[in-house]
């Protein structure tokens, strides 16, 4: 996989420069590791007992507090740890109480959300057990997991993107890329 | 690797009118002289003088004419989050630091933008304080600390980037808040990211070129005084950032700073002291070798950072005049020590507000003893006072020397809730392993009154002079002026207010568009004084309104925004 990489050209607008000016680019090739995680991906667990362990939902209780986990490609094994913006949070959650919007996102209840925060772009790490909240520790952001990880208190201004399962002989993998922009947006 | 960011950063620069730069005198570049001189027509660094006092003799404005303050004019950063950066101002040039690592040029007295710098920050980084706290100036370049870990060298009158150079990694968890700190050419930085495992330093750059001269860590390695404070490998990963500038005295050519907390946060994951956490170290910044220290409290576990840089004050002890060092505390105690070449010594201290920690601290050597009760630890519950934000956070304190008084800016009456969960390092990763507690483990006192709190403080006798009451929390940096005036905003209300530097009484008072926790600065042109400040509501600030409202059942709406408002008489 290659990508290239230019100056936007908001940058140049920003720079008073206008348009016609050479900008030098150059390609080269993003290590796999490093790219978002693709469909067909199995997911595997990041840490804790199981690290390293393709996710069956057998594997999470119900609405357990969420672990991270990260993208495998099966064909290379290779593991997509390359950028902190691959990791999800997952957790196991009831079908029947999602939200119609999240419902096809998950998998056997199994739904990942992108473990970085939309507000300053903080691992979103915590758990708010008696509310089923995911909680982020800098600046006190919430999430609700049935509905979408909707933002329910703090300064996070989006929920946190989706990541899309299915199960493939039982396993969690990768059904889609994610469904919104990960991490946040800088200003200006 | 194909590196655009020096393109980028060039490319960033907002060439704007050069109307206002000729209404301006030729830029006078800054030496060792000038800054040592303490200029008072300018604020050239982050508390306007090596010292840390945060005073200006500044006295057009007074408690007789400062009813007639009025704003002459306003910027807008276009920026969200915690404005929090002195404006820097050299005869006329007013140099603002921003969140996102933007910078504007203005014209001090007419808020004519000059130019903007703009950094375009990585998507994966993440910004546990998306804030930064100012630009240091020498000759003509102006140093910015990057919240990616980069110092960058701006031209100060052009905004081109001279030259940029990393710090450290972001991507490990190292990022840059402070202002640097420049003495004689030689600009220095410390990081922050106590929260995800880093090891603390303070480093040096050559002001000319951005050749590292000097590292120098504030967790010895195996081997080193100091060391046998840490168990096993905990010193590679235990935290003690430095995220606030340092003070500086030139006789004893000695930069003092304060350092953070260890990592995890539970004291229980590295039994020892963990020198130099908590403390304050004294590094020479010639050689960056870290001559003496003093630490405030022992393997915190608490969170009580005490990166503020300790003032330098001469004060009276039973007759004698000591070469101090006094520094308000996180943990809630007013620190007075004495600075030599070869030393720090512990003289007293006092509470400043409810503490329920310390059960004693030890006449000779300052080292507290707890109450174990209250020391959170790994599956074990604490609460304590005050907050894990202490008796007073980052926001500096100041000092008139004309009146004795010092002043800070405190919170009573809240307090935190503690537990520690087992956490396993992986770079970049938060780090801290605190568990998960009602209400965010925050709570006010039953009974409370109030939160925000000025205090004034006679440094002689080491007793309060006075204390001004706020229903809000109070994250406002103080100002003191020759004018027998303190300035500082911090509250919920958006106010930014000046007092009678004699009784707490508040004189005047100005709404801005949103909280005040900017570090505010005076400085003359033509003969004409201005206040300036930067409102811009966030970081940690928000953060304790949120608690406090989930606590209390509020629903207190500060806005966001960041604008520099400059004031003057009419």
């Amino acid at each position: 996989m290659t990508n290239r990489t230019t100056l936007d050209r908001r940058a140049l607008l920003k720079a008073g420069l206008g348009v016609g000016i050479a900008i030098p680019t150059k390609s080269w090739a993003q290590p796999p590791n490093r790219a978002r995680p693709q469909p067909g991906d199995w997911l595997v667990f990041d840490g804790g007992e199981n690290s390293g362990q393709r996710i069956t939902p057998d594997l999470l209780a119900l609405e357990q507090r969420p672990v991270a986990a990260l993208a495998k490609d099966p064909a290379t094994s290779t593991l997509r740890d390359g950028s902190r913006l691959n990791r999800v949070m997952i957790t196991r959650l009831d079908p029947t109480k999602l939200s119609e919007a999240t419902k096809p996102h998950a998998a056997a209840g199994v739904i990942a959300f992108s473990a970085v925060c939309t507000h300053t772009g903080c691992d979103v790490i915590n758990w708010v057990e008696d509310k089923l909240l995911m909680a982020c520790p800098c600046h006190e952001s919430h999430f609700d997991v049935y509905n979408g990880a909707n933002v329910v208190g703090g300064p996070a201004p989006r929920p946190l993107a989706i990541l899309p399962l299915s199960l493939e002989s039982g396993s969690v993998v990768v059904a889609a890329g994610f469904t919104g922009r990960v991490g946040f947006t800088q200003q200006f | 690797m194909f590196n655009l960011r020096p393109l980028f950063a060039l490319l960033s620069i907002l060439t704007v009118s050069s109307v206002g730069a000729q209404a301006l005198k030729p830029y006078q570049p800054v030496t060792g002289e000038r800054l040592l001189e303490q200029d008072s027509d300018s604020w050239l660094l982050y508390r306007g003088s090596y010292d840390s006092h945060g005073y200006s003799p500044l006295d057009q404005i007074d408690r007789e004419t400062v009813a007639d303050l009025e704003p002459v004019w306003s910027f807008s950063t276009g920026l969200r989050e915690g404005h929090q950066a002195p404006p820097i101002v050299n005869a006329g040039y007013m140099y603002v630091a921003t969140p996102q690592n933007h910078v504007l040029a203005l014209n001090a007295a007419t808020g004519e933008l000059l130019w903007r710098y703009v950094r375009y920050l990585p998507d994966d980084l993440q910004q546990f304080h998306p804030t930064n706290r100012g630009v240091a100036l020498w000759g003509e370049r102006a140093y910015l600390a990057t919240v990616d870990s980069y110092l960058v060298a701006l031209d100060a009158v052009t905004g081109e980037v001279d030259w940029e150079v990393a710090v450290e990694d972001y991507y490990s968890g190292y990022y840059m808040t402070m202002a640097p700190l420049i003495v004689d050419g030689v600009v220095m930085v410390g990081v922050s990211g106590g929260e995800l495992g880093i090891r603390g330093f303070v480093a040096a750059y050559d002001a000319e070129t951005g050749a590292e001269l000097w590292k120098t860590y504030t967790i010895p390695a195996p081997g080193e005084p100091g060391s046998e404070s840490w168990p096993g490998d905990s010193w590679k990963t235990g935290g003690v950032p430095v995220w606030i500038t340092g003070s500086y005295d030139p006789e004893l050519n000695l930069t003092y700073w304060g350092t953070g907390n260890g990592g995890p946060w539970m004291g229980d994951t590295r039994p020892g002291d963990n020198l130099y956490s908590t403390s304050v170290i004294a590094i020479d910044p010639s050689t960056g070798e870290l001559k003496n220290h003093h630490q405030y409290h022992w393997n915190d576990s608490w969170d009580w950072d005490e990166v503020a840089a300790p003032l330098l004050i001469d004060y009276e002890r039973e007759g004698q005049r000591v070469k101090g060092l006094v520094h308000a505390g996180r943990n809630g105690y007013l620190w007075f020590l004495e600075r030599g070449a070869e030393a720090i010594d512990f003289v007293d201290a006092t509470p400043y507000v409810y503490q329920d920690v310390f059960t004693s601290v030890d006449s000779v050597t300052g080292r507290p003893e707890y109450d174990m009760s209250k020391k959170p630890g790994t599956g074990y519950e604490a609460s304590f006072c005050p907050s894990l934000w202490g008796g007073k956070d980052w926001p500096p304190a100041s000092f008139d020397p004309a009146s004795r008084l010092l002043f800070i800016p405190a919170n009573e009456n809240v307090c935190s809730t503690m537990v520690g969960e087992e956490v396993e390092y992986s770079p970049g990763r938060a780090y801290m392993g605190r568990g998960t507690s009602e209400n965010g483990g925050f709570y006010v006192r039953d009974g409370a009154d109030h939160i925000g709190e000025l205090q004034a403080w006679n440094v002689d006798t080491g007793e309060r002079a006075w204390t001004t009451t706020f229903d809000s929390h109070n994250w406002g940096p103080t100002l003191a002026t020759g004018g027998d005036l303190v300035f500082m905003g911090g509250t919920n209300d958006r106010k930014f207010r000046a007092f009678d530097s004699a009784s707490g009484e508040t004189l005047w008072e100005y709404p801005t568009n949103s909280g005040v926790i900017g570090v505010p600065v005076t400085f003359t042109v033509e003969g004409k004084q201005y206040v300036a400040v930067q409102a811009g509501w966030g970081v940690d600030a928000q953060r304790e309104q949120n608690l406090i409202n989930m606590s209390q059942g509020t629903n207190t709406y500060v806005p966001q925004g960041g604008v520099v408002w400059v004031f003057a008489l009419p």
